[in-house]
Formats: C-alpha cells, structure tokens, sequence
C-alpha cells in the first residue's frame, strides 16, 4: 500500500495572510496527507530545504501579495537543482489566468484561484502525486 | 395576567401553529457567521431590554444609536477609498484623481516591503515593491506622495502597523515641511499591532516593545498631534481572516482596551487620550448581524470606558468607527455581481452609524482595483447617501425587535469572550499561546466546509453557477519597472544625503530605544535626515528582536 502524501505548506514571500493556507492545511490533514505546516514569511530558500529535509511528495505554496511570478519557479529551480525536481510545486493566490499559463509553463502545477474548492484541490494533488509516485517505480 | 397579555399569547399561539403547518424551504436559516436566526422576533423577545438604559438617544450615554446627536443630518459619513500601488508618484495621480471625484479624505495603502520594515531594494522585497500598495522607503518618497496636496487640508489615513510610528514621523516631517503646524493634521495610523499577531501576521517585534511603540504614538499624538487617532484598532482583519461576526467585535474591543490599560499604565490619564481613539470594522453580507455588531460595539464599549477605566469625558465613551466592506464576500466568478454585495453591505455600515466608509471594488479578487471600478465602489456610497433617503433619520432601526435582540445577543457573545480572554490571562497571552489564530481558522475552515457542502450559498461560486465562459475584466498591472526604478531613486537618496546626518540620528533611535524616553522625536529626526524605513527599523530589529508566531493550523 502506499505510503501517505507528505505535503509541506508553505507561505513564502512577506504576505501574512495565512486563511487561505491554513484552510487547505486542514482539508489536506482531514483527507489523509501528512501535512508540514511551515508558516509563514518564508524565503523560497527556506521552503526547498524544509521540503527536502521533510522528504515531501508536494508543496503547497499561498502568495497573495502578487509576488508570485518571482516566487513560485524560484522554488521550482531550487528543487530541481537539489535533485528534488519530482516534488510537485502547486498552490494559490490572487493569481490571474495569464500568470497562471506563464507559471505552468515554468514547472509549476496547478494553481487554485479564489472561489477553488478543497475537493478540487485534494483530487489534483491526489491524482498528480499518484501520477508521479507511478512514473518513479516504472524507471 | 390581563387581558392584553392573554390576547397577545393567544394570537402569538395562534401564529405558531400557522407557521408550523406552512412548509419550510430548504435553507440553513443561519446567520454568515453560522448563528440561527428566529422566524420572528415579538416584544417579549425586548421586554428586558431598557429603551433608556440600553437604547438611549444619539450622542447619549450608552450611545447605541450612535455617537453624536445629529449624526448623517449634520454631515454625511467620509467616504474614503483606501488606494496606493506602484510608486509614490503614481498613487499621488491616483489621489488627485479620487479628490476630484468628491472624495473627502486620503487613505494610502502601503506595499508590503513598507508594511515590514524593509527598503524597496533589501534582498527580501524582490518582486514585492508596489504590488499590494505603494512603496515609501524615505521621507523623500512621502513628499511625492502629497505632491501638491496640502496636508493641514485634508485627512489621511495610513494602513500601517508594525513600522506605523516611523512612517507617521515622516508624514510629521512632510507636512512641517510644506508649512503645515501639527496641531493642524487630522487622520488616522491603523497602527493596531495586536491584530498583527492575531491575524494579519505582518508584525516584526515581539509583542511588548511593539506595545511600547504603540503607547509612544498615542503618548506623542496626545500632545503634539491632537486631532489626530493614533490608533485605528481592527476588526477588519480579524474577520478576513475567517472569524465570525461576534468573534470580530469581542477580539477587537478586547484589543481596544489592552492599549487602554497600556497607556493608563504608562501613566496617561484616559481623558487625555481615549478621545482620540477609533475603530475599524468589516461590514459583511449578513445584513442584520453587521448592524447588530455596530450597535453593540457602542454600546460594550461606552460601558467599559466608564465604569472599568474611570472615563469622564463623554468622548472617551463613544466609540466612532470606519468601516469597510468585506473583501472575503467578493468573487471571482461573475464579478459584477460584487457591485451588488458591496451596496448592502456598505448599506448595513451606515445603518449601523458608521464615521467612514470603504466601498470594495468589484475586480479586488483577481488584483488591485481599475480607475473605472473604484469609481462605481465611490459612487455606490454616493448613490446610498443622496438618493436611497436611509441618511435622513438616525438609527432608523432602533426599536425593531429583530435588530435590538440581536443587538444583545451580540453583546452578550462579546462579554462571554471577553471572559475566555481572561481566563487565558489576557490578549498577549492568548496570542502568544496561539488561542485566537486557532479559533479564527476553525471558523474559517468551518465556513469553507459549509460552503462546499452548500449550506452556506454563495452565488455564482455554489449556485447560479454560470457555465459559458466569464468576460476577462481589464486589470490593473503593476510592471517591474516600478520596482527597477524604485531601487534607483533609493540608491540615488543614499548617495546625495548627509551621510553624518544621518548616521547620527541612527544612532540616537538606539540609544533612546534602550532607554524608555518617548522615540517619535528620534524617528522625526531620522526622516528629516533622510534616513530609509529600513535603516530605522534595522536599529529596533537589533535593540528589540523579532517575533516568530506559534505555527499552528
């Protein structure tokens, strides 16, 4: 059987509003995740090294200040150069569909605007982390 | 018993039955806030309420019909739109712009980089300058901002906390600068820490020298700056953040009153200072309870002031509010109908006798609000002031049994947490323990819950759900060339000030910040010397440390 998602979130940037992040942190607890819960003010720095040492199979990232351009595919790059680039990157925000597109474009996973659901949410990363958990055994 | 009280039990019987044989349709009949609400309230349901005692007359003690006797019949509320984004010479075209669609007062919202106390180019703020707001790294960037705006002529209010006593000694300084005298600012600092750590999160200092810094303005303000409110103590945030409505009254009043007993301890006589304290609430889509809320908060806090702290000024008693609509009520599905939810409950303010008003804009979901949308959110205040006729009578629901029951049902919910709050040993233990960030996310957590099981509904997002594509609505964008261009004018400060200058004044914000002395003159100086937000802060940060938050969800 497999062992349960491990999921780190996370609030990088200098944003404070943490409602959102604490919400999901709760559904994904209540659905069966282990959930690290790393708070805020965070530097992308700080997020990729929590991430590793935590051995996560995804991270959760909330930005509502609109730094999210910066702040989202720096996280991804320090992943990927840790070695850590199976981690699935996702998250919300007051993010536009254009940076959405933009972001994707840049590794970063689905992302959850205003009006998302929880279910939505734990389905995605459900069915993604599945998705990557079977792609690593094949190779 | 007579025989006009066994009619009325006879009729009320007689509804009862009725009302139970007609059908119920399907509904929570619960408030937003996830409190039940009665079929019908009667005057049984007030008898114990006392129509002088607890209703009282405007501008009368417990002052639940509102603070002044004439309230909306002398002046209309201020409308002030909260605005700030880019640089400061952006937002001061978008204040120029605001006054001369009929605004009355300025309301500057700072970025993020501002909020914490670093300088637009501190390594931290990449990508952060100017995007929540506007970025004012030295008295330089203040003097742009009010570019050509006299400040002995209009009031200002400033959403700021953790670095709010440094900004507002600069905002001291700009208006000396432009000849004004201090005694002649009006406006307010938001500068209410204590909802920082319990639910805006943007604080930097522990708890007690942030309070000391608190206690510094209101000390400062009381004798230097008398027209203007140190102190916007706020609800607003607490119920973003997921709170229920009885939650935001409790939680803020309670804070109200801890920087009360800070400055009585410091040595302030109430008299002297509580007059200039003012509020700050989030009117919600639960029309009732809002102006049930409003009315309570008056009425608890003109009771404290007197009969806990030894008020005698009627002024300190009467608690005078600005109100904003809720950001959390908006949507991102089908954004015009925000329009809509912000009119009623901009509606449920003035009801409810507020001094000030926020209108949201419809597009605040997906980013900072258009120039076209903020003059719809504008012109919403106007259309409720000069047309819908709510204006012309004060307190116009007064003596209604629905408002009055839950008016003090309110209060009593206040009261019972007022009593936790005690139990816990007060607010800065509680939210050093973490108490009121874990009630406000179970709140939130349980809202979110009842809305995707679709109890609580919420159009366009679990009903009347649109299936063809949404109108992409034209956004506001903030470029980085804002931010490239903020970090040159910074180093550029750096390199034409009086470096001596500067590093003086530096110097004197650590000594007196070791010492107790009052620090808004060391501040006042450092601004006039130019020296940055950041170098200012850095000081406190070695001399008072930072503050880490129990993380807990």
């Amino acid at each position: 059987m497999d062992t349960p998602i491990r999921v780190l979130v996370a609030k990088p940037g200098l944003d404070g509003l943490d409602r959102g992040a604490k919400v999901v942190a709760a559904a994904l607890r209540d659905a069966g995740m282990e959930v690290i819960y790393g708070g805020l003010h965070q530097t992308p720095e700080a997020i990729a090294e929590m991430a590793i040492q935590e051995d996560v199979d995804a991270v959760g990232l909330s930005v509502l200040s609109g730094a999210h351009m910066h702040l989202f595919p720096r996280v991804v790059n320090l992943l990927t150069k840790a070695g850590a680039g199976h981690m699935l990157v996702t998250g919300g925000g007051i993010i536009s569909a254009e940076d959405m597109t933009e972001l994707t474009k840049l590794g970063v996973g689905r992302l959850f605007g205003p009006g998302a659901t929880l279910k939505e949410l734990v389905e995605y990363i459900r069915a993604e982390v599945g998705r990557r958990r079977a792609a690593a055994r094949s190779v | 018993m007579s025989r006009t009280e066994t009619s009325r039990d006879s009729a009320h019987d007689q509804w009862q039955g009725a009302f139970d044989k007609a059908g119920v349709r399907d509904a929570s009949f619960e408030t937003v806030s996830s409190a039940p609400v009665a079929p019908l309230l009667t005057a049984a349901d007030v008898a114990a309420t006392d129509p002088v005692a607890d209703i009282g007359l405007p501008g009368q003690f417990p002052y639940t019909r509102g603070p002044y006797p004439s309230m909306y019949r002398t002046k209309l509320w201020t409308m002030r739109q909260f605005a700030g984004f880019g640089n400061a010479h952006d937002t001061n075209e978008r204040y120029k712009f605001l006054l001369g669609k009929g605004q009355d007062g300025l309301s500057v919202a700072f970025d993020l980089p501002t909020l914490m106390g670093y300088d637009s180019d501190h390594p931290r703020c990449e990508g952060e300058v100017g995007r929540c707001g506007v970025a004012i790294a030295s008295l330089k960037d203040m003097e742009a901002l009010f570019d050509g705006i006299k400040l002995s002529d209009v009031t200002t209010s400033m959403t700021i906390n953790s670095s709010a006593a440094i900004v507002w000694a600069m905002y001291l300084v700009t208006a000396q600068k432009q000849g004004c005298r201090l005694d002649q600012l009006g406006g307010t600092t938001q500068n209410d820490i204590l909802k920082e750590y319990i639910a805006q999160k943007e604080y930097i200092f522990p708890p007690q020298p942030s309070m000391r810094l608190v206690v510094d303005t209101m000390e400062f303000g009381a004798k230097h700056v008398p027209r203007w409110h140190p102190i916007s103590v706020s609800g607003y945030h607490i119920r973003e953040a997921g709170s229920t409505a009885v939650q935001e009254l409790a939680f803020t009043l309670a804070d109200g009153f801890a920087y009360v007993e800070a400055a009585i301890e410091r040595g302030l006589l109430v008299d002297d200072f509580a007059p200039r304290l003012s509020f700050f609430f989030n009117s919600h889509v639960d029309f009732f309870e809002e102006i049930a809320k409003f009315r309570a908060a008056r009425r608890i806090y003109a009771r404290r002031m007197r009969d806990r702290y030894g008020a005698k000024n009627p002024r300190s008693m009467q608690l005078r509010f600005h109100t904003q609509t809720a950001g959390c009520s908006l949507t991102a599905q089908q954004p015009l109908n925000n329009i809509v939810r912000t009119t009623w409950e901009a509606l449920a303010g003035v009801l409810g006798g507020t001094q000030s008003l926020h209108t949201n804009s419809m597009d605040e979901t997906l980013a900072l609000p258009t120039e076209t949308a903020v003059k719809v959110a504008l012109r919403t205040q106007q259309l409720i002031g000069y047309e819908s006729g709510v204006a012309n009578t004060i307190d116009p629901l007064a003596g209604s049994y629905f408002v009055e029951d839950a008016t003090n049902r309110m209060e009593q919910g206040a009261l019972d947490i007022f009593a936790r709050i005690d139990e816990l040993g007060g607010v800065i233990p509680a939210l050093e323990k973490g108490w009121f960030q874990r009630e406000i996310g179970k709140a939130a957590y349980k809202f979110q819950r009842e809305m995707e099981a679709g109890r609580q509904i919420i159009v366009g997002v679990n009903k009347f759900v649109d299936t063809e594509d949404e109108q992409p609505m034209d956004l506001l964008r903030i470029s980085m060339e804002t931010e490239h261009q903020q970090v040159r004018e910074l180093a550029e400060l750096r390199r034409t000030r009086s470096a001596g200058k500067a590093e003086a004044a530096l110097e004197r914000i650590r000594a007196d910040a070791r010492s107790s002395v009052n620090l808004m003159p060391a501040f006042m100086q450092a601004a006039d010397a130019y020296a940055t937000l950041g170098e200012m802060v850095d000081v406190l940060r070695a001399e008072f440390g930072t503050y880490r938050e129990p993380a807990v969800f």
